[in-house]
């Protein structure tokens, strides 16, 4: 929204530091509304003057140029070649001497175009920078001195602020909203001229007078309708004071018709339009539904198809204007006009909504109307118009102004306790500090509440009326923010409270998640963060959750599963050039709930399923490469330490193998962790008969893998089988020495290495601490059919050196143990 | 196994042991020498019961002599060990190695820098006693909008535009309903944070994500006002931001909240004077804010009269994105190797 600083000056007569645009813009933004932008308007304008054009002929050698006689006053009278389309004899332009510069800063000099000398030029509102327009040089309004500068002529330079508006704060939307912000109320000075006061007839839904009739079919969409008819006008641009109002604003400057309902809209709010009423067929409104399929052409040349739940302006034939939105171009204003019909109205926002999203446009009047307008300020927004157009285009307004539609009810007052503003604020303070904040923004005191007097003495509870304008306002709530607003919430600083914990206990995801990232970042994998979504074809064997406005196809559904989405991260590594990464994630994953769903069923939730999950992919080389040797890749067995600590630290569950068959069968369950990427069978982690995580290579097939890449590896775990922090009991060390025994076998292949060491650990005693495989061996020196395998296992008492002997009785039986269960032959060496 | 046999085995182990210990001990090269006799040496511990091993019976035999040798190689291959060490401690290891060869490296893991921002958000409110609670990210229409006083209709929806998955469901637009439920479910004093992804039908650019993460909170209790909101809010810019940041407050709107204020903080850029950072107003907007609205309260059955409170909302990606000069939000969601290295 932009406001001029020279408007609300005259509008607030700003005293002291607020005569400073910055102090002005850091007062809206701490208490109204940010101002995103401070830029000056009409700046660099020094050496250009109003100058009228006496005559003009065809340039001789050039169809598109014209040649000019330019009066720029004090007896000057040059020569001038412009290309504009058109260039009134008579008529008054911005002209540019030689020698004078542009604001952009470009030098104009004497020159030979097409071989007739030209002194200067006449400018357009581009080339001024006062606006957009570059179809034609900017025509002044008639009657001005030759001579007189420009900028003093259009009230500039300026300044113009860009204020982010709050949703609620429409009312900031004019200068005078603004005004009433940092100055008093606005005097009656800025109504100039003689008021129009016409002899208002009334209807209730239908009224005639001035030789038009107007007509509301439905009081829902349009509550409101007045009307005023001037006729005789002559249109034409408007006197410069008014369109450097427009130019200020970022707003074009069209013909002193048009731009008296702009200036209003932008004054107070109200947005109004004029019909060319000779153009109105039967010389009648109707404020109607539109028709299905009727057609209408906007003023800004749009052909239109409306539909019923789109509200028109129409006359007798026809709709000539989408009601609270755009008018039509078959009634709109132009050079020929010569009487008007001023339209003033209220529309219902959420009709004015449909109707111009229906239309796809959005205008300043729809914006205004879908936030509310001062009802009450109609009577005199139209009359400021109506004021304006007399004195800018002549004409003669009839004395009898329309009004259909019942008359406003005047908001209700609402009451304030002091201690209630206290209560939420805490600023202490009294009832005469928040009428005084109150006031000066038009909220009144009124008698009554507590029978207090209004003065805001001892009573608690004080009575206040709202301003028209204020549509926002209408509880007790909404008087304290204004309050605080007034009052400042810097207000508040410096000062302490005591408080209480809170009752609510911590979530216990939340820690589960904080060991989740200890374990894998303690691994060297790094943590991405992915959208939540995939495209359909990562589904799997699963039903995903499709979006049904997805933003595009390739986040159609949300994700079902982490690795999937982990696969594409790698995928992006892999398009960068880089073999090595180790990534993991955690996230929610969705589906359809397969039995009976969340608690909140009646609210449509229950049909969906969210749960925790968290995956990881690794592939390349497991430590950075180093001159001293060449390093190995991740392989399976990196995988299995880091799935299987996961399951071991975390979820208390244990890792098991889990072949192509099983991996496939777990992909089709409804909350499968496995996917199509874990076809070739890895690990499961179970935990009480469930499967709570899996792991293992990724196949090929579902990786866009260039040919540098090497095997990845990824792993997928639920969550909520991740445990809170186990505190660990102190077990006493050993200062003992360990007796350390390696025994090398063969064994028959097939023979699992955890049955083998499950089995040493049962023969022996607790004095066995350790065991660990250091060697599998095969080869011609093996018996067919058999496989090597090389351990060392260590032996310590807590109390006690071991001597050899005892050593040597838990070797054999478990020696004698394996022979048995599994065959194994002993070497001897 | 023969008396005589296990007790060589004894002897054999002491021998492992003290050796181990004399030449461990060896100070210098002497002291080592004679270590090596006393127990490698032809007349030394080792010989001697080697020279014992025809006594024992022949059953025992082999495991003594598999034993006597596997002492003799342990012993060996420390003395050799401790020759180097000493010959290395005496020389000096840089005549010999470039010690500016580069070291053998490691992958360093790490969290995410959006993750940092959210837990150290977490951790500066958890000293004001705030507990750390999560919430559904599939919504209803009654939580997500409803119950914070949205009304369906309302311009207000226009700010936030929705994925709905079905009449009545949403992906939530914001981290706010969590407050509603945490509300019906516990009774004051009510101090939570809440992290967690929210939804938007904004394209992917470089400002925008369609899931970000969000951070609410919420203070409820008797006697919770602005000025003690404020005062929580300092504690917090200072704590996360530094002590030389300043904070402002300034109207806002939201309809959950009222009075409403957006916060911000100095600019630690270019400290005040305007940069492109703070799009040259000196102020980065960091958090929506305000009292908790009556009717708020009202929807999940608190006494607006008796409880009154403050809520929040940040983007811990846009702050990270402030933190770490981030130029795009997309950076963030990529999940390239080399990018979140940077922040380990
Ligand atoms: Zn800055």
């Amino acid at each position: 929204m932009n406001i001029s600083f020279n408007w609300i000056d005259e509008l607030a007569r700003l005293r002291g530091e607020l005569r400073d645009p910055r102090a002005l813009a850091e007062r809206l933004t701490m208490t109204a509304a940010a101002v995103e932008k401070i830029e000056t308007v009409g700046a660099g304008l020094d050496g250009i003057v109003v100058s009228r054009v006496l005559e003009t002929r065809p340039h001789p050698n050039a169809d598109r140029l014209t040649l000019c006689r330019v009066d720029r006053g004090a007896g000057e009278v040059l020569d001038v070649v412009c290309g504009a389309p058109v260039v009134v004899p008579g008529a008054f332009y911005p002209h540019v001497a030689p020698g004078g510069e542009l604001p952009a800063g470009f030098r104009i000099e004497s020159r030979k175009i097409r071989g007739e000398l030209s002194h200067g030029m006449l400018c357009s509102e581009a080339e001024l920078e006062l606006g957009r327009d570059k179809g034609g040089i900017m025509r002044l309004a008639d009657g001005l001195e030759p001579g007189t500068p420009l900028a003093a002529a259009l009230g500039l330079p300026d300044t113009r602020l860009t204020l982010d508006l709050n949703p609620n704060r429409v009312d900031l939307a004019c200068h005078m909203g603004v005004a009433r912000e940092v100055g008093g109320p606005p005097s009656p000075r800025d109504f100039r001229g003689p008021a129009w006061s016409p002899e208002w007839r009334d209807g209730e839904s239908e009224v005639s007078g001035a030789g038009v009739t107007v007509r509301i079919e439905d009081l829902g969409r349009c509550p409101r309708y007045m009307a005023a008819v001037i006729r005789g006008v002559r249109v034409g641009p408007s006197p410069p004071w008014l369109a450097g109002r427009l130019l200020a604003v970022g707003a074009r400057p069209i013909s002193n018709v048009v731009d008296a309902t702009n200036y209003v809209l932008h004054e107070c709010n109200q947005p109004l339009h004029a019909f060319d009423l000779a153009r109105l067929s039967g010389a009648e409104i109707r404020v109607r539904p539109a028709a299905a399929g009727e057609p209408l052409m906007t003023l800004d040349g749009q052909e239109h198809k409306l539909s019923p739940d789109q509200t028109v302006i129409a006359d007798r034939d026809r709709a000539i204007a989408f009601a609270g939105v755009m008018g039509g171009l078959d009634t709109e204003v132009t050079g020929d006009t010569v009487d008007l019909l001023i339209e003033c109205a209220s529309f219902d926002p959420a009709g004015v909504r449909r109707t111009r999203t229906g239309a796809g446009l959005s205008t300043d009047a729809s914006y205004r109307f879908e936030r509310g307008i001062d009802i009450h300020a109609q009577e005199r927004a139209l009359a400021r118009c109506v004021e304006l157009i007399l004195a800018t285009a002549g004409g003669e307004a009839d004395l009898i102004g329309l009004r259909a539609g019942p008359a406003p009810v005047p908001a209700a007052p609402i009451d304030v306790r002091v201690s209630r503003v206290n209560q939420v604020l805490g600023f202490g303070l009294d009832g005469a500090a928040v009428l005084a904040a109150l006031e000066p923004i038009g909220f009144e005191a009124l008698p009554g509440a507590d029978g207090g007097d209004g003065a805001g003495g001892a009573a608690d509870r004080l009575r206040v009326s709202v301003p028209g304008w204020r549509t926002d306002v209408a509880r007790e709530i909404d008087l304290v923010e204004e309050v605080a607003r007034r009052v400042g919430y810097d207000a508040a600083t410096g000062q302490d409270r005591r408080f209480r914990p809170s009752a609510v206990p911590a979530d216990p995801r939340v820690e589960k998640a904080v060991r989740v990232r200890d374990l894998l970042t303690g691994r060297g994998l790094l943590e991405a963060r992915s959208l939540s979504f995939m495209p359909e074809d990562y589904r799997g064997n699963r039903a995903v959750v499709s979006v049904p406005n997805p933003l595009s196809a390739e986040e159609s559904c949300l994700r079902s599963a982490m690795v999937p989405v982990l696969l594409r991260r790698l995928e992006h590594n892999y398009a960068r050039g880089n073999r090595n990464v180790r990534l993991f994630e955690l996230g929610t994953v969705f589906g359809y709930a397969a039995g009976p769903g969340r608690e909140e069923e009646a609210d449509g939730t229950g049909r969906f399923e969210e749960s925790g999950r968290v995956g990881a992919v690794v592939a390349g080389a497991r430590r950075p490469d180093h001159w001293s040797g060449p390093g190995l890749d991740f392989d399976l067995w990196d995988l299995k330490e880091i799935a299987g600590s996961f399951a071991d630290r975390l979820c208390g569950a244990t890792l098991e193998p889990l072949d192509g068959a099983g991996a496939a069968e777990a992909a089709g369950s409804g909350a499968s962790l496995a996917g199509p990427w874990l076809s070739r069978g890895g690990f499961r982690a179970v935990k009480d008969g469930r499967t709570v995580g899996v792991a293992g290579a990724v196949d090929l097939a579902s990786v866009d893998a260039p040919p540098w890449a090497a095997p990845a590896f990824a792993l997928e775990f639920d969550l909520a089988s991740v445990e809170g922090r186990p505190v660990p009991a102190y077990r006493k060390t050993s200062p003992f020495p360990a007796v350390r025994r390696d025994l090398s076998m063969t064994v028959p292949r097939g023979v699992p290495a955890a049955d083998i060491e499950r089995a040493a650990r049962e023969a022996t005693s607790d004095l066995l601490r350790d065991v660990r495989l250091f060697d599998v061996y095969s080869g011609e020196e093996i018996e067919g059919g058999r496989l090597g395998l090389a351990w060392t296992f260590r032996f310590r008492a807590p109390d006690r050196t071991l001597t050899d002997r005892e050593v040597e009785s838990e070797m054999s039986a478990l020696s004698n143990a394996l022979e048995e269960r599994f065959g194994a032959r002993i070497r001897r060496s | 196994m023969t008396p005589a046999g296990a007790s060589l085995l004894d002897r054999l182990a002491a021998i492992e042991g003290e050796g181990l210990a004399a030449i461990g001990e060896a100070a210098d090269s002497a002291a080592l020498e004679s270590a090596r006799v006393e127990y490698l040496g032809r007349n030394g511990r080792l010989a001697d019961v080697m020279s014992l091993i025809g006594t024992v019976e022949a059953r025992a035999r082999r495991d003594v002599g598999q034993r006597a040798n596997a002492v003799k190689t342990v012993l060996r291959g420390a003395l050799e060990a401790r020759a180097k060490a000493l010959e290395s401690a005496t020389r000096g290891p840089s005549a010999r190695i470039d010690l500016t060869l580069p070291a053998r490296g490691r992958w360093v893991g790490g969290v995410h820098p959006v993750t940092r921002v959210i837990d150290e958000i977490c951790e500066i409110f958890a000293e004001l006693g705030f507990t750390s609670v999560l919430g559904p990210e599939i919504e209803s229409t009654w939580y997500n909008f409803t119950a914070l006083n949205i009304p369906l209709d309302h311009p207000a929806a226009d700010m936030m535009d929705t994925f709905y998955l079905d009449k009545d469901v949403v992906l939530r637009t914001h981290t706010s309903p969590v407050q509603a439920r945490v509300m019906e479910t516990f009774r004051p004093p009510v101090r939570v944070v809440v992290p967690g992804l929210a939804y938007r039908r904004d394209s992917f650019d470089p400002s925008h994500a369609p899931a970000f993460e969000q951070i609410e909170g919420l203070a409820v209790d008797e006697g919770v006002d602005f000025v003690e909101f404020r005062a929580a809010i300092e504690h917090f810019v200072h704590h996360f931001f530094g002590r030389g940041t300043k904070s402002r407050f300034r109207p806002s709107f939201y309809p959950f909240t009222e009075p409403s204020a957006e916060v911000d903080v100095s600019c630690a850029v270019c400290a005040g004077g305007g940069c492109s950072t703070c799009k040259r107003t000196g102020w980065i907007t960091i958090m929506g804010s305000g009292m908790v609205d009556p009717a708020v309260f009202k929807a999940v059955g608190y006494d607006p009269e008796r409880y009154t409170g403050y809520a929040f909302g940040m983007g811990p990606a846009r702050i990270a994105m402030v933190r770490h000069g981030i130029p795009d939000m997309r950076l963030l969601y990529e999940g390239e190797m080399s990018f979140l290295q940077q922040f380990t």
